[in-house]
């Protein structure tokens, strides 16, 4: 199984004897964009980062368009690490749509998770009748086609940047040459697979206790999408950040963290735990 | 000493006063003219300045240009990503904005603004992100470039590569399908006779290889077996092997002694004109009853192996000369009678030349490697395996191996084997 640990490019962190708690990035990054949150969660929980299957420094054999042709296969994913680490009891973020893995990978295995948190997340993304995700059929066509017409332009856009980080010493050579390298071609069949998804029927059956984040302004999920979705889960909950984006794990990460810390730190994840060992 | 422009224009004569003071006058004015204003204002690209939330705080008058807006249409009430397509919308949350926080620039990122007039327009874009003395982002700087021309570049480019991966896939499928008409697709089965392949092109299987084998019926309990090299690689290789191999199967029909195939192989070869050279095993086989005979030939092919239970795998039959080089040729036919459970092992040069590091793979583990499958139905295929695993999955050349096995009366070898490794 270590392979997998390998292939996903999995690092652990924190207390060893810790709860599990698993950062899984969204689409267009890998786990760097956890950078600023996940250190602030090291002295009590066994910290969990891993890039999905085609991005950041996951082995690009781990990409297999069959299984990743769905969400499903992402989920997969995300429990064979966690077999792989024998992680219990896991409290699992996901940020945009590894929002919906999560979602997956819990109805796929319920027992496996103790809470769920969604950082902006959108089970929808394409307008429906009485639903609005903030995209037409047509803008997401349009997507897809720049992804395929202009790739050259893309690949070139994510291509290491090689800059001088005199002027931000934390950030690594390793890191310049890495973040958000990704393959084109997997980019673009990971942007169909995410932006023509439908996940709203899956909300409902999710019976763990799920934070939901939403920026008051993201433009690829709206605050109406973040109600809709803390609505549908059974035993969501949801907290509005007062930033702008769709990345506050970036751009708003003490707020991210005083937001998640209470849920997942909460008393309330022992009584879900005695409820189900129980 | 620097000459001042008067005193040059003395010695070089009076175009050359002109020109120097045109020369001064114009960069005077370029000097005077090009206040920091107007740099900013009229630089030959779009500037933007916003808040980190991307909020547009400042934009010179030839990004205006580019946009169609006015100024006031901008200020304060737009942020750049409200001036992207949809699809660029989800690129700049996805990859530009979180690019921009952690690595504190993004270079020449493709995207297309939406005018005024909704029209569309490719740009290229470089941006920095300002900071303050500890560290939190105080604002964005952002060079906008018109991509037109460079777009339909990009596009042509595109098309190109396109046809490229396109072109490659058909000669890949043609190769493959090549690939096939000269090999088997799996050992026939012959009633009587256990009779395996194996085969592996050298590197990923794309190119055409030059080792073959054939395996075809005569007559009734009379079959042929043919393997060979033909040198080289690629489509001239292919030709010269669906011309080997078609020119065997005509001629066992009229001439039984293998040697007397090769001669008149030998022949065509030469006659072909062609500069490939191959070297064949033939063998002819004749059922007799539990037995079968034997009648082999080589043309300058690596003898097979002969073994059973109870003699070693050692070499049968006698050299003969390559196979389309010379016109004074020998060949000669070996006669083996083959008893149940006696094992004929035919195969190519990139089993015993297979390489693993500098070693080679080389007569004697090929020899271990008969005996140790000696008594299985299809030591072909046991026999690959431990070439293939010997040189990590990564043939160097190709590899062709052909078992033919009497079965041995049934049950005995197989209950022999379990009685020795019980005891």
């Amino acid at each position: 199984m270590d392979d997998v640990l390998a292939r996903h490019n999995v690092r652990v962190s924190g207390r060893p004897d810790g709860q599990p708690l698993m950062f899984a990035h969204g689409f267009g990054c890998d786990q760097n964009m956890w950078r600023l949150v996940a250190p602030a969660f090291e002295d009590d929980f066994r910290v969990i980062l891993f890039d999905h299957a085609g991005a950041g420094g996951s082995d690009p054999a781990a990409y297999d368009p069959q299984r990743h042709g769905s969400l499903e296969g992402y989920a997969e994913d995300v429990l064979e690490i966690c077999r792989a680490l024998d992680a219990q009891e896991v409290v699992f973020v996901g940020h945009s749509v590894s929002a919906m893995i999560g979602a997956l990978a819990d109805l796929a295995d319920p027992r496996r998770f103790a809470k769920l948190v969604m950082v902006g997340p959108s089970p929808r993304y394409i307008d429906d009748e009485g639903y609005v995700g903030g995209f037409s059929d047509a803008d997401i066509r349009e997507l897809l086609h720049s992804l395929d017409s202009n790739y050259l332009g893309w690949s070139s856009a994510m291509a290491p940047v090689i800059m001088g980080n005199g002027d931000r010493p934390e950030l690594g050579q390793e890191l310049t040459e890495s973040f958000c390298r990704t393959d084109p071609a997997i980019a673009r069949r990971f942007a169909e697979v995410t932006f023509t998804s439908d996940n709203r029927r899956e909300l409902s059956l999710v019976q763990t206790p799920t934070l939901v984040l939403q920026c008051s302004h993201d433009a690829i999920a709206p605050v109406s999408v973040g109600k809709y979705v803390a609505d549908a889960l059974p035993r969501g909950s949801l907290v509005l950040l007062d930033a702008t984006g769709h990345c506050p794990n970036l751009s708003a990460p003490e707020q991210t963290i005083a937001a998640i810390a209470p849920f997942v730190r909460g008393g309330a994840a022992q009584d879900v735990v005695g409820t189900r060992v129980g | 000493m620097t000459a001042a422009p008067g005193e040059v224009a003395e010695r070089s004569g009076e175009g050359r006063v002109m020109s120097q003071q045109a020369a001064s006058e114009a960069f005077c004015a370029a000097l005077l003219d090009d206040d920091p204003e107007q740099l900013y204002e009229r630089a030959p690209c779009g500037y933007l300045s916003t808040t980190p939330d991307g909020t547009i705080v400042k934009a010179n008058a030839t990004f205006l240009d580019l946009c169609g807006y006015r100024r006031e249409d901008l200020l304060g009430r737009r942020t750049f990503a409200d001036l992207l397509t949809p699809g660029g919308r989800i690129y700049h949350e996805t990859h530009y904005a979180p690019m921009l926080r952690m690595q504190g620039t993004v270079r020449e990122v493709a995207l297309d603004l939406v005018r005024a007039d909704g029209g569309r327009l490719p740009v290229l874009v470089n941006a920095a992100l300002d900071t303050t003395e500890d560290g939190s982002p105080r604002m964005v700087r952002v060079a906008v470039f018109d991509a037109t021309e460079r777009r339909e570049y990009e596009r042509e480019l595109l098309r190109a590569k396109q046809r490229a991966e396109q072109s490659e896939t058909r000669a890949h499928a043609l190769a493959r399908t090549l690939q096939a008409t000269l090999i088997p697709p799996s050992a026939p089965s012959v009633p009587g006779l256990d009779v395996a392949a194996g085969y592996r092109p050298a590197g990923d299987g794309e190119e055409v290889g030059g080792d073959f084998y054939d395996i075809f019926q005569l007559a009734d309990g009379d079959w042929v077996v043919a393997l060979g090299d033909v040198c080289g690689k690629g489509v001239e290789a292919a030709v010269v092997t669906a011309l080997v191999r078609y020119t065997i199967r005509a001629l066992t029909v009229q001439q039984a002694l293998p040697s007397a195939v090769l001669r008149s192989l030998n022949e065509v070869l030469l006659a072909q004109g062609t500069e490939r050279f191959c070297t064949v095993v033939l063998v002819r086989l004749r059922q007799d009853g539990s037995t079968w005979t034997a009648t082999l030939s080589s043309g300058g092919h690596p003898l097979p192996l002969l073994t059973s239970r109870v003699r070693e795998p050692d070499p049968v039959g006698a050299p003969g000369s390559l196979i389309g080089v010379l016109t004074d040729v020998r060949f000669h036919d070996e006669v083996v009678r083959l008893q149940p459970g006696d094992v004929m092992v035919l195969f190519t040069d990139g089993v015993t030349e297979g390489r693993s590091g500098a070693e080679f793979y080389g007569d004697e583990r090929l020899r271990e490697s008969v005996r140790a499958h000696r008594d299985a139905p299809r030591p072909a295929e046991s026999v690959l395996g431990e070439v293939l695993e010997f040189q990590h999955g990564a043939a160097r050349d190709d590899i062709a191996v052909v078992s033919v096995r009497v079965p041995p009366p049934s049950g005995t070898a197989e209950q022999q084997v379990r009685e020795e490794s019980a005891s």
